[in-house]
C-alpha cells in the first residue's frame, strides 16, 4: 500500500470534520450540559437551603413547645394549689357545718330533754299523789302537798 | 493490487491487505478506505448533531446520554491537559476520538464480509471488470477476483488514513504555534531552543524540526501499525479453517480494548502537542 491521494482527501476530511463538530456538534451538546450542570447545581443548592431552613424551623418549633410545656407545667401547678386550697377551705367549712349541726342537735336534743324531763316530773308527782290518795284513801289536797311532792320530785 | 489469483494463501492475504484504487501512481485513491472514514465521520457528525438538536437540559434519553458521556469524558481529558483557554481544542479531540474510534470499529467486522458482498455486486454490474483469466474458477473465487471486492473496510489499517489524520495534527501544531507565539516567536523557539546561543541556531534548528516532525509521524505509525498487526492477524486467523471461530472471538474481544485504547491515545497525544504548541516553556 503506497502513499497516494487518500492522504491528502483524508485531512481534507478531516479539517472539514473538525470545523464541522466545532460549528454544529459541539456547541449545543456543551451548552445542554452545563445548563444541566447550571440546573443541578441551583437544584442542589436550592434543597441545602430548605434544609437549613427547616433546621431552623425545628429548632424554632422545639423552643415553642418547650415554653408551651414550661407554661402548662406552671398552669398545671396552679390549678393544683388552687384545688388544694378549695378543698382545705371546703373541708374546713363542712367541719364547721357539722359541728354546728352537732352544737345544735345537742342543744335541741337537750331541750327536748329538759322537757320531757319535765314532763315526766309532772307525770310522776301526778302519780305519786295519785299513790299516795289511794294510800291513805282520802283526798289529799293536792295543792297544799304539792310542796312535798315537789321536793319528792326534786329528789328522783 | 493483489498479484494473480487468490486461492493460495500469499494471494489471500495480499487480497486482503491491498484496497481498491482508482487512479494512477500519486494521484491513485484508495476507494474503500477513504469512502468508508469518509462515511464514517459522517455518521458521527450527523448523529452527534442531531443529538445536540434534540438536547434537552431536563432528564436526557439515552443516547442523550451516551453521548453526553462522551462529551464530558472529552471536555475532563482536554481540561486536564490544554491550560490555555480555546475553543478549537476539544471538538478537535472529540472528532479524533470518535472518528478513529469508529474507524478502528471496522475491523471487528469479519474480513471477508464485505469484499464478498462488494465483490458480488461488482461482479453481477460489470463481471468485465476482473482483469485475468478466471476460466475454471468457482463462484466464490469469481467474487474475490473482482476488484470490487478488495474494498477495505477498515480504514484505519492503510497508512493514507493514519497519516492523513497525522497531517491534520501537524497542520494544527503549526497553526496553533503561531497563533499563539506569532511567527517570530515560533522561528525563535526552533532556533533558540534547546541551547540558547546565536551559534548553534543551525543545530537547534535541526533539532527541533525532527522534533516537531516526529510528532506527527510518531501519531500516524502508531495508529497504523496497531491496526495493521492486528488486521494481518484477523487475516492469518481466518485462514485456519473452522478453528478460526474460537481465535477470532479472542481476538476481537482484545481488539475492543485496541480500539478504544489507540482512539484514546491518538486524541490525548493531539492535545498534548497542541497544549505544547500553545504554551510557552
Amino acid at each position: 500500500m503506497d502513499i497516494n491521494f487518500t492522504l491528502i482527501g483524508q485531512s481534507i476530511a478531516f479539517a472539514f470534520f473538525v470545523w464541522f463538530t466545532m460549528k454544529f456538534v459541539w456547541p449545543p451538546l456543551n451548552n445542554a450540559i452545563e445548563e444541566r450542570q447550571k440546573k443541578i447545581a441551583d437544584g442542589l443548592a436550592a434543597s441545602e437551603q430548605a434544609n437549613q431552613d427547616l433546621e431552623v424551623a425545628r429548632a424554632k418549633a422545639d423552643e415553642e413547645l418547650k415554653a408551651a410545656k414550661l407554661q402548662a407545667a406552671e398552669l398545671i401547678d396552679q390549678a393544683k394549689k388552687r384545688a388544694a386550697k378549695l378543698v382545705e377551705e371546703e373541708t374546713q367549712r363542712g367541719h364547721a357545718e357539722r359541728e354546728k349541726i352537732i352544737a345544735s342537735g345537742y342543744a335541741e336534743v337537750e331541750a327536748e330533754r329538759t322537757r320531757v324531763r319535765e314532763e315526766l316530773r309532772k307525770k310522776v308527782a301526778f302519780l305519786a299523789i295519785a299513790g299516795a290518795e289511794k294510800i291513805i284513801e282520802r283526798e289529799v289536797d293536792a295543792q297544799k302537798q304539792s310542796d312535798i311532792v315537789e321536793k319528792l320530785v326534786a329528789e328522783l | 493490487m493483489a498479484a494473480e489469483g487468490n486461492t493460495s494463501i500469499q494471494g489471500y492475504i495480499n487480497h486482503h491487505l491491498s484496497d481498491m484504487t482508482i487512479g494512477e501512481g500519486f494521484m491513485a485513491v484508495n476507494v474503500g478506505a477513504l469512502s468508508v472514514a469518509i462515511i464514517l465521520g459522517f455518521v458521527f457528525v450527523l448523529s452527534f448533531m442531531v443529538v445536540g438538536r434534540k438536547a434537552t437540559t431536563g432528564v436526557p434519553g439515552k443516547f442523550q446520554c451516551f453521548v453526553e458521556m462522551i462529551i464530558e469524558f472529552i471536555a475532563t481529558s482536554v481540561k486536564e491537559t490544554f491550560h490555555v483557554k480555546n475553543k478549537l481544542i476539544a471538538p478537535i479531540a472529540l472528532t479524533i476520538f470518535m472518528w478513529i474510534f469508529l474507524m478502528n470499529l471496522m475491523k471487528l467486522v469479519p474480513v471477508d464480509w464485505l469484499p464478498a458482498v462488494f465483490g458480488a455486486v461488482g461482479l453481477l454490474i460489470n463481471p468485465e471488470a476482473i482483469k485475468y483469466n478466471v476460466e475454471g474458477y468457482s463462484l466464490l473465487e469469481k467474487i474475490m477476483a473482482h476488484p470490487w471486492s478488495y474494498m477495505t473496510i477498515a480504514p484505519t489499517t492503510d497508512i493514507n488514513i493514519t497519516m492523513g489524520l497525522a497531517l491534520g495534527v501537524f497542520f494544527l501544531i503549526v497553526g496553533y504555534s503561531i497563533a499563539f507565539k506569532g511567527i517570530g516567536g515560533f522561528i525563535k523557539e526552533l532556533s533558540f531552543t534547546p541551547f540558547n546561543h546565536w551559534a548553534l541556531i543551525p543545530f537547534n534548528l535541526v533539532l527541533e524540526l525532527v522534533t516537531l516532525i516526529s510528532k506527527p509521524v510518531s501519531l500516524g505509525l502508531r495508529l497504523f501499525g496497531n491496526l495493521y498487526a492486528g488486521e494481518v492477524i484477523f487475516i492469518l486467523i481466518a485462514l485456519v479453517g473452522l478453528y478460526q471461530l474460537p481465535l477470532h472471538f479472542a481476538w476481537a474481544v482484545f481488539h475492543i480494548l485496541v480500539i478504544v485504547l489507540q482512539a484514546f491515545l491518538f486524541m490525548m497525544l493531539t492535545i498534548v502537542y497542541l497544549s505544547m504548541a500553545a504554551e510557552d516553556h
